[in-house]
């Protein structure tokens, strides 16, 4: 017999951030007769407003802005990852939807498996970090007379890092190599998402590489062959430069 | 036990099963036809205007890497091994494929390159088997039960609704220049030019040209001009935007049910769309030669029968197998005995790629859409000689230009460190120079692939997930290192600086994202000995259910499936208005 349904689970689970159409009845929503739409209604982007950390700790920050600094770091090019708000960003993202694994299938049992079955830890990402972090300087402190990751030199922190990628670090409560390509993978977004959701501040990221942003209409440009572009990025807040309203 | 304790609803002529593209299809062809039709979509309702407006559509991070308008693992997911010996996990994030949720389903977020299979495809067993011999005994081939000459005016139909773009290259039998001169024949030019191309697909046309190949402009539901479908629906001019493939368009220029069908089907009183409504299960009568209507359960937690004379399963390609599965439909397959044709013959998809690196030309990667490409097909199918390669089938070679979105598309050379001050500068560096040409593969069928329940993971309605068992055999690797092969060819006449060729190595691999080209586990064909549905798409258990979708592909071929889905939808829609409303029962006898 099949186990009873769990309304709370159905209710909670996954439920799609921002969904603005209402449902006005017990039953089902249901359509006939007519297109539906509201003026007005959009399912707009949760934007993020400055302000303090939400969920990291003061260690973790000190981590964050340290390792972002090795994986993207500032050089004659322009800004790296710190520079660009990567570990706002980040704590935003922890602090939010993601970092619950709130999409995610996160029931058990719980198996190591093989890597072509992919990500199988308990732990969503806001715990996947905390306690990464903490390996990572107890590791750290083991190793380097008791430093910190943030505390030692450019080189070292480059060989702890380089240790985790590869999965040679034993971080003991997490799994090296899974964090690490979660963690490459957060810097990278923090560098390149549009500037709302706290990170690639002031587009240093696309100014890097020459994307133009949430620009919407190319047609003048299709048959400019080889030609530089120069477009000033566009976020869709807008770029400095337009009239406030 | 429990007794079914649902509310039962009042009886409609058809319900269907989700409504994405083939709902919106036979949602207007049986309106059309004067039956009452219910549609049941577990998600919400999707249109431009309040989904993707084009003032926010351009989230790189909230719609590809958060993943926005596609399917939840926490609701539904499935369990996955490479093999039978191995035990299946769960696949707790979308990777490889990318499902959708809500009305209008993958075709919101799809890249709309629109193909339609070779005539030798749809006869994969005999035609491979006369020119080459007997093929090996795990791979499972076959053939489909219906011919490229009878879907050949339901591609138009499906076409002509989608507007796309393209140049003809089979006209009645005649070559066209400046066409894919492998395709099945045609009746007429597709219903809008090809689009017009950016700079980096124009280097690999020359190229292609310069060793022997004939280069087309890819087929595309991405519209070049604005454009006026039969059902009086317009579509906008895309606008090259590059957040095509896996966005929604907020421009009304990439074919959906949206943009073709839904402005007309949603004001017929004849049609109910029921959101958020997940069904659990499909009802059959006491006999089991019938179905009598499906329960589902709405966002409140309530369940409901909802009774129908005709029941047509609509969802995405592994979802309607799985739904047959949980409603003791047919018999689950069992690799060790043979037995079962429900999950039998799951098919995907090998891709690869050359990545092409210059100095001196800017490419511009961000204007793109998701069909704007310059493709070859000289090694697709069986339109080359196979004698002595040891394999069947093939794919095309393109040059897309889909995107330059930069958390996805940041290209570097071979042997780049992964991250660091060397790797910020190769990806400032190599941006706007950089361009791929891909590889399309066929995955054959084999006794080892497929689908069925798993013991011990379940939903969020505590029914079992699907459980899929997949990985690729010798066929595909020795077929896609073929296909790598002669795309580096062409990518070392492109003279670039460098080039990096990159094979598809080892297992599937259900991380990395590569398609949505799920198929079968509800194949079609002439015999119900080895098929679950005949070539109408109709059942053999029970006469009134029909079953849509890429779930009934015996074997996947080289090219992207949505064109042969539209198709078969047409083609199925036209014998239910023609035969089976006329004389209920089954269309072929067994």
């Amino acid at each position: 017999m099949a186990p009873t349904i769990n309304r709370r689970q159905i209710l909670s689970a996954g439920v799609l951030a921002g969904s603005a159409i209402a449902i006005n009845s017990a039953q089902a929503r249901s359509i006939s007769g007519e297109v539906p739409w509201q003026e007005g209604e959009a399912n707009k982007p949760d934007i993020v407003n400055p302000g303090t950390y939400e969920y990291l700790t003061a260690a973790e920050v000190a981590f964050l802005d340290a390792a972002m600094s090795r994986l993207i770091p500032q050089d004659e090019l322009g800004p790296g990852a710190k520079e660009a708000g990567g570990t706002f960003f980040l704590d935003r993202q922890l602090a939010g939807a993601y970092g619950q694994g709130s999409h995610w299938y996160m029931q058990g049992p719980w198996k190591k498996g093989e890597t072509t079955q992919g990500y199988q830890s308990r732990m969503a990402p806001a715990e996947m970090y905390r306690a990464a972090i903490a390996a990572i300087d107890k590791y750290c402190g083991d190793k380097f007379s008791s430093k910190k990751f943030s505390e030692l030199s450019a080189n070292d922190q480059d060989q702890v890092l380089k240790a985790i990628e590869k999965g040679d670090a034993d971080l003991k409560t997490v799994d090296a190599k899974s964090f690490f390509t979660m963690f490459l993978q957060n810097t990278i977004e923090g560098f390149f998402s549009d500037p709302l959701y706290g990170g690639n501040r002031d587009m240093a990221g696309w100014k890097l590489i020459g994307f133009p942003g949430a620009r919407y209409d190319y047609r003048p440009y299709v048959k400019k062959h080889g030609q530089k572009l120069n477009l000033a990025p566009v976020a869709i807040k807008g770029r400095p430069g337009w009239n406030p309203a | 036990m429990a007794k079914n304790t649902a509310k039962k609803l009042p009886a409609v002529d058809c319900v269907l099963v989700g409504f994405g593209w083939t709902g919106a299809i036979l949602g207007q062809e049986l309106t059309d036809a004067g039956l009452n039709v219910v549609a049941i979509e577990r998600g919400s309702w999707r249109d431009a205007s309040t989904d993707f407006a084009v003032t926010f559509a351009q989230d790189e991070l909230r719609y590809m890497w958060r993943k926005a308008l596609f399917e939840e693992p926490a609701r539904e997911t499935l369990t996955f091994r490479n093999a039978p010996s191995e035990e299946a996990l769960p696949m707790r994030h979308l990777g490889s494929f990318l499902p959708a949720t809500g009305v209008g389903g993958a075709g919101i977020h799809w890249n709309g390159q629109t193909w339609r299979f070779l005539p030798s495809d749809f006869v994969a067993r005999s035609h491979n088997e006369q020119r080459y011999g007997k093929l090996p005994d795990d791979m499972t081939v076959q053939d489909w039960g219906v011919t490229y000459d009878e879907l050949e005016p339901h591609y138009d139909k499906f076409e002509y609704l989608c507007g796309i773009s393209g140049k003809a290259g089979n006209l009645k039998g005649q070559i066209q220049e400046g066409g894919n001169p492998f395709e099945g024949p045609r009746a007429r030019e597709y219903p809008n030019p090809p689009l017009d191309m950016v700079y980096g697909p124009t280097l690999f046309e020359a190229a292609a040209k310069a060793t022997g190949h004939k280069p087309f402009t890819c087929p595309a539901a991405n519209m070049s001009r604005p454009y006026t479908n039969p059902l009086g629906v317009q579509l906008g001019p895309c606008t090259y935007c590059g957040f095509c493939e896996k966005f929604g368009c907020g421009n009304y220029s990439k074919s959906s049910a949206q943009t073709t069908i839904l402005p007309v089907l949603m004001r017929k009183k004849n049609f109910e769309l029921r959101t958020e409504c997940n069904v659990l299960k499909v009802l059959k009568d006491d006999s089991a030669k019938r179905a009598t209507g499906v329960v589902y359960i709405d966002e409140q937690g309530e369940e409901w029968e909802q009774p129908a004379e005709m029941v047509i399963l609509c969802a995405f390609a592994h979802h309607n197998p799985h739904l047959m599965m949980l409603s003791n439909i047919g018999r689950i397959y069992d690799p060790q005995t043979g037995q079962g044709l429900i999950g039998k013959n799951y098919a995907y998809q090998i891709v690869s790629g050359v990545d092409v690196f210059f100095d001196d030309k800017i490419l511009n990667p961000f204007v793109g859409a998701g069909a704007l490409g310059v493709g070859v097909d000289e090694y697709n199918g069986d339109n080359f000689d196979h004698s002595g390669l040891g394999f069947i089938g093939g794919g095309y070679l393109a040059c897309w230009n889909t995107n330059g979105r930069p958390i996805e598309h940041h290209p570097t050379p071979k042997d780049t460190p992964k991250w660091g001050a060397q790797w910020k500068k190769a990806v400032a560096k190599n941006y706007l120079t950089t361009a791929t040409i891909s590889t399309h593969g066929a995955v054959m069928s084999h006794r080892t692939n497929y689908l069925d329940l798993d013991p011990t993971y379940r939903n969020v309605y505590g029914q079992p997930l699907l459980r899929l068992t997949f990985d690729y055999t010798d066929n595909e690797h020795k077929m896609s290192d073929y296909l790598t092969e002669r795309a580096t060819d062409i990518a070392k006449a492109m003279k670039a600086r460098e080039i990096h060729p990159k094979k598809r190595t080892g297992h599937y691999d259900i991380v990395p994202y590569q398609t949505t080209h799920n198929t079968g586990g509800a194949i079609m064909g002439a015999d119900p000995k080895s098929s679950a549905v005949n070539r109408y798409l109709q059942s053999w258990d029970l006469h009134n259910l029909f079953v849509m979708g890429s779930c009934v592909f015996p074997q996947n071929p080289g090219y992207n499936p949505t064109g042969t889905v539209g198709a078969l939808t047409y083609w199925a829609a036209h014998a239910i208005r023609t035969q089976y409303l006329k004389n209920p029962g089954p269309l072929v006898q067994s």
